[in-house]
């Protein structure tokens, strides 16, 4: 099973994933230097992604915890999500995310 | 004013860093006599514990099922309270050099000047500091008319501003400026703001009576020349994005951990982490010594009990340092009354 990261130079990189690992924990494996400063605890907004619209629907919308915290993000869109707050599961293979600004 | 001789604070150990293993390094030090005085960029004690995540809940303390991040900074506070530290807190630790006696001399940034044969790295993931906006050529004005936080009230008289953030800072420097300055806009990515109710009713009542703008939208751009800011682009939801005219911007948008000066200390680091031995948690300069989140080793796990560790290893090391006509003993708090005085248990 594998997640497309796309990283700051526009870079698509096919990384594999594990179920119940975050995708933080997914794209770091992966070898992408992410912030996320916390290390995975919803605290920092350094984890910030951009789910593709066509996954959107097949993971768990973000709870208050994380809607508050994107507010130390920078450019969040309706796309805009923490990484840290996703969690992989096999109906998550092939998921789309691209790296924001701020979080490397 | 210039730093004569005598301010020079001379003690046993300098603690950089404040969080938890640096506290706690107080306490393994404290008990073979070794006096610390701390310094920590952060106004309080507790390093993440305090600013990442005060509210959660830790649950691998040894013998602490579980206590939040707050909970441990207290309960470390109390437990080296016997050990009186001296905390230098709100300054960041700018200089490392070594003096013609043999120590080791720490400047701050703000002029504190404190001498020791040891000095602990215990600064985590570096130092808090604002993080910075991610846009295109913002650095030609930051400094100048784009700023992360608030020095001087005074010069944002008149100033067509720019605040930028939803929380604390940013709802209490848009309530603080908005008379001073010519006129405050107040940009926030969602109609919502994470600040005291008290900030929020203000900053509404300000916005109705159309003393200060309010604007929910995403800055994506600056503008302007020589760095003085000319417009910022903001892009509301569903809207062509649209220039502001503005002449000095504050952005809020909470704090991020950069290594710092440290770095430059003369210490060895590698991807900004520290190597060390471990059996003694030495950096490569002699005396100097690195514990917690900034240190690696082979099998390294970044957690605060590895941490706590690390600090009783350093502590037995840095004895003769400080103590060098004294031999090191190794004894326990249970039985030990030489510890029990130096805990003030002695009866």
């Amino acid at each position: 099973m594998h997640i497309y990261c796309t990283d700051i130079e526009g870079k698509v990189n096919e990384l594999p994933a594990t179920e119940e690992w975050s995708v933080m924990e997914i794209i770091r494996e992966g070898g992408i230097a992410m912030l996320a400063q916390c290390g995975g605890s919803c605290a920092c907004a350094t984890c910030h992604v951009y789910v593709d619209p066509a996954w959107k629907d097949k993971i768990p919308p973000a709870g208050e915890e994380e809607i508050g915290m994107l507010d130390g993000a920078f450019e969040v869109t309706a796309d805009s999500r923490l990484a840290c707050q996703i969690f992989f599961t096999k109906e998550l293979d092939g998921l789309k995310v691209t790296l924001a600004n701020g979080s490397m | 004013m210039t730093n004569t001789q005598q301010d020079v604070i001379s003690t046993d150990v300098i603690i950089v860093g404040a969080g938890p293993i640096g506290l706690f390094a107080v306490f393994e030090l404290g008990l073979y006599d070794m006096k610390c005085h701390l310094i920590d960029i952060l106004d309080r004690v507790g390093g993440q514990c305090a600013e990442l995540y005060p509210e959660k809940p830790i649950y691998d303390i040894p013998a602490v099922p579980v206590c939040t991040g707050a909970e441990l900074t207290e309960r470390l506070m109390e437990q080296i309270k016997p050990f009186s530290p001296t905390f230098h807190l709100g300054q960041m630790a700018e200089k490392m050099e070594k003096t013609a006696d043999g120590k080791w001399r720490v400047t701050t940034d703000r002029g504190t000047m404190l001498e020791a044969p040891v000095v602990v790295l215990a600064a985590g993931g570096g130092s808090f500091v604002p993080k910075k906006m991610p846009l295109k050529g913002i650095e030609a004005f930051e400094g100048t008319s784009v700023f992360y936080a608030v020095r001087k009230m005074e010069s944002f008289r008149d100033k067509t501003l720019v605040i930028s953030g939803g929380g604390d800072s940013a709802l209490d420097w848009a309530i603080n400026l908005q008379p001073v300055a010519k006129h405050v806009t107040l940009i926030h990515r969602r109609d919502e703001f994470r600040a005291a109710p008290d900030s929020v009713s203000k900053m509404r009542a300000l916005v109705a009576s159309g003393a200060m703008d309010l604007k929910i939208a995403n800055i994506t751009g600056v503008s302007g020349q020589g760095g003085h800011l000319e417009s910022v682009t903001m892009k509301e939801e569903g809207k062509d994005p649209v220039e502001l005219p503005c002449d000095s911007m504050l952005a809020f948008y909470g704090l991020t951990m950069k290594l710092g000066p440290v770095a430059d200390f003369g210490i060895t680091f590698e991807n900004e982490l520290v190597p060390v031995d471990t059996a003694t948690f030495e950096t490569n300069l002699q005396g100097v010594f690195a514990i917690g989140d900034i240190n690696v080793y082979p099998g390294k796990m970044k957690l605060i009990l590895s941490g706590f560790h690390e600090a009783a290893l350093m502590a037995k090391k840095a004895f003769p340092y400080v103590h060098p006509d004294r031999r090191y003993r190794f004894q326990y708090t249970t039985s030990s009354s030489n510890l029990h005085k130096q805990l003030g248990k002695d009866e």
